[in-house]
């Protein structure tokens, strides 16, 4: 008997760890910054500022480099996003010129972007992107928080984890030191820093202001229909608890007939 | 097996019964005589078919989306979860499902293994679940691959290679499988026809699982053969349905909280970058229910042997009824083999965990250890066993243990003295 209950101990200390355990998320070796994200947790939302702020640092700061393919205009007015009014939608596509065609006459030409329009890339192609960037491809932005481990708080410790590089470490040139990149080494200078931007809304742009708002706006690009899930799953999740109150006193009662026998 | 003598009440029953005997099938069903004392270890094979049933049901759904072309499969998978009315919950649906089909069929599996449950004359019911099992793997494997990130591409490319240690025709075979000379376009198309195909397999070997437990009917708990139908045993339906419905429903919830509040914790991240042939992720590892058996497969520093030795744990399963040389069935009755059981239970677990840990120093020592174990448990344990193990006293019926409350085995004992 005793073993068997050693052995259930550590059957149960087992699953502790299987399941506690950081370890299955191979990244660097020092712990993420956390945030108490407003969309985190059973009924999470987003802020809707916070989205539309950092889809200004976006359009402002990182576009200049990262593509975000997987976007259209139109997404920054739907429902559960930085819910820009149609005007506000149409007047951003139209700030940018958008390769159309062929026309009648076999010719591509550009034309003012619609909403209906997906993203405008900073580079025509991979190749470019690298060109441009000492070799190093800035990834699309469009999942990237579902792309890295650590999700939302990792992007945000890297965007807030400049720093001096420690006096023995060695770097290239066109190479950055980073606390939280793996082998804190990157090839992104740092993008954001004090007052880099000014905010339309007039909130302080400080840097964590800044990294936080575009991490938000990064979350919701990678996870549109997270609202409608969280949401969804509530009613769901409810709705089961309910079914399954019901259906436990049907199984009870029904029971009751074998249970009753001698 | 209880009345082959069903008669429908109406007349365009009788008709219909009597050239396709539909009707009848669905009395036997329902009066199949099911023993009383299951547990709820036993609802598993519903939440099973369940399973089974979602994974269908949201893939073909998701099939009407899906574009499976080694330069659209990433984006045509973006587009469901951002632009597919509600395409964000049934590919959430589909892809924690197959985790929670592989939860559901560890338990399964499990259940049997600690009540004997493939224990003549049960031995073709498990081997066709080992048959679905491995076909399960297959499924979900190359169900991995079709998003095409970085760890399908990945993950496919280990796989597939494993093929290569056969001496030989191994290069060959592995060109064949990729239908060139790397993971390409060309594989992702065949792995996408044959995840559409293997589903529908497995329904059918489903249907002759159930078809084979219904010859001799459910094993039980205390693992003895009762008289069907007799006061041991109820009909399937109500008594096994509703309690079948709660167990799905308690099941469901839990599915239900990682679809809609953590629904990619049981992937990898990297599956969210699109799969690049010149970047090797730092560590490839496979989906979480597959881990015991790429633990086993990297223990061995050969490669051939790794492919054998994970290839003979799943064989040693499948040869598992005449390894056991136990007569008893339940380990309620086996006091010596419900102790290695649960050895065997911490070993599986923590070939797990070393399946996701990188492959050197203690990790690897620690896996060859437990792989060791694994077929020590099934070549060597389990023969010798059922020699030397002193089984407690089985009961006479099962409704002395049920009407004593639980006390199994105290009862057993005294209907023994009886």
């Amino acid at each position: 008997m005793t073993l068997n209950r050693l052995i259930k101990l550590t059957l149960s200390i087992l699953f502790v760890v299987l399941f506690s355990s950081k370890s299955f998320a191979a990244g660097s070796n020092i712990e993420n910054l956390k945030v108490d994200w407003s969309f985190a947790g059973i009924t999470g939302k987003f802020d809707r500022s916070s989205l539309q702020r950092g889809y200004q640092v976006y359009k402002e700061v990182c576009a200049s480099c990262h593509s975000m393919q997987y976007l259209s205009f139109r997404n920054l007015g739907e429902k559960g996003g930085p819910e820009f009014s149609e005007e506000e939608v149409k007047a951003i596509a139209a700030g940018y010129e958008v390769n159309d065609g062929p026309n009648s006459d076999g010719e591509m030409f550009t034309r003012p972007g619609r909403a209906s329009d997906k993203f405008v890339k900073p580079y025509p192609n991979v190749n470019a992107a690298m060109a441009a960037n000492g070799g190093a491809y800035p990834p699309d932005l469009s999942v990237i928080v579902k792309a890295r481990s650590g999700g939302a708080n990792y992007i945000y410790s890297l965007l807030m984890g400049y720093e001096e590089k420690p006096a023995d470490f060695v770097l290239d040139e066109g190479v950055y030191y980073n606390k939280y990149m793996e082998g804190n080494k990157i090839k992104m200078p740092a993008p954001l820093s004090d007052d880099l931007i000014e905010y339309s809304d007039g909130t302080k742009a400080s840097l964590d202001q800044l990294s936080k708002d575009v991490t938000t706006f990064l979350t919701w690009a990678a996870e549109p229909h997270l609202e409608a899930r969280h949401k969804t799953g509530t009613k769901v999740i409810i709705y089961l608890i309910l079914l399954a109150t019901l259906v436990y006193f049907s199984m009870k009662k029904i029971w009751l007939r074998v249970d009753s026998e001698k | 097996m209880s009345d082959h003598n069903y008669v429908p009440e109406s007349k365009v029953g009788k008709w219909f019964n009597d050239r396709l005997p539909l009707l009848s099938l669905g009395a036997h069903l329902r009066e199949y005589p099911t023993p009383k004392n299951l547990n709820y270890w036993w609802t598993f094979g519903g939440i099973l078919t369940f399973c089974l049933i979602t994974q269908i049901v949201t893939g073909i759904v998701l099939a009407m989306h899906y574009v499976a072309h080694a330069d659209l499969a990433f984006e045509s998978v973006e587009k469901i979860m951002r632009d597919v009315n509600y395409g964000w919950l049934i590919r959430y649906i589909h892809s924690n499902g197959a985790s929670m089909f592989f939860l559901a069929v560890y338990i399964h599996i499990f259940r049997s293994l600690f009540y004997g449950s493939y224990k003549s004359p049960r031995e073709l019911i498990w081997i066709i679940g080992m048959i679905i099992y491995i076909l399960m793997m297959a499924a979900a494997f190359m169900g991995y691959v079709l998003p095409w990130g970085q760890m399908s591409f990945w993950g496919a490319t280990v796989i597939t290679n494993l093929f290569s240690a056969i001496p030989l025709v191994g290069e060959s075979i592995v060109t064949w499988l990729w239908g060139g000379y790397s993971v390409d376009n060309p594989t992702l198309n065949r792995f996408f026809s044959l995840h559409y195909l293997i589903p529908f397999l497995i329904l059918g070997l489903v249907v002759l699982h159930i078809w084979a437990l219904h010859v001799p009917g459910n094993n039980n708990p205390v693992g003895i053969d009762i008289k069907k139908p007799s006061k041991d045993t109820v009909p399937f339906h109500p008594y096994i349905t509703v309690k079948d419905i709660f167990a799905l429903l308690m099941f469901m919830i839990i599915f239900a909280g990682f679809v809609f509040f953590s629904p990619n914790v049981l992937g990898h991240s990297d599956n969210y970058i699109p799969a690049n042939p010149m970047v090797t992720p730092a560590h490839i590892v496979p989906e979480w229910y597959l881990l015991p058996f790429y633990a086993i497969l990297r223990s061995v520093p050969d490669k051939l042997g790794g492919v054998l030795l994970m290839f003979g744990a799943l064989f040693v399963l499948i040869i598992l009824p005449w390894l056991d040389t136990s007569k008893i069935r339940s380990a309620v009755f086996r006091p010596l083999y419900r102790q290695f059981f649960w050895i065997l239970v911490i070993d599986v677990l923590a070939l797990g965990y070393l399946g996701a840990m990188p492959a050197e120093g203690t990790y690897l020592f620690l896996a060859r250890v437990s792989t060791v174990y694994y077929f020590l448990h099934f070549l060597v344990i389990l023969p010798v066993l059922g020699f030397l193990e002193k089984t407690d006293p089985l009961p006479a019926s099962i409704s002395e243990p049920v009407l004593t409350g639980g006390l199994s085995t105290s009862a057993a004992k005294s209907d023994d003295i009886k």
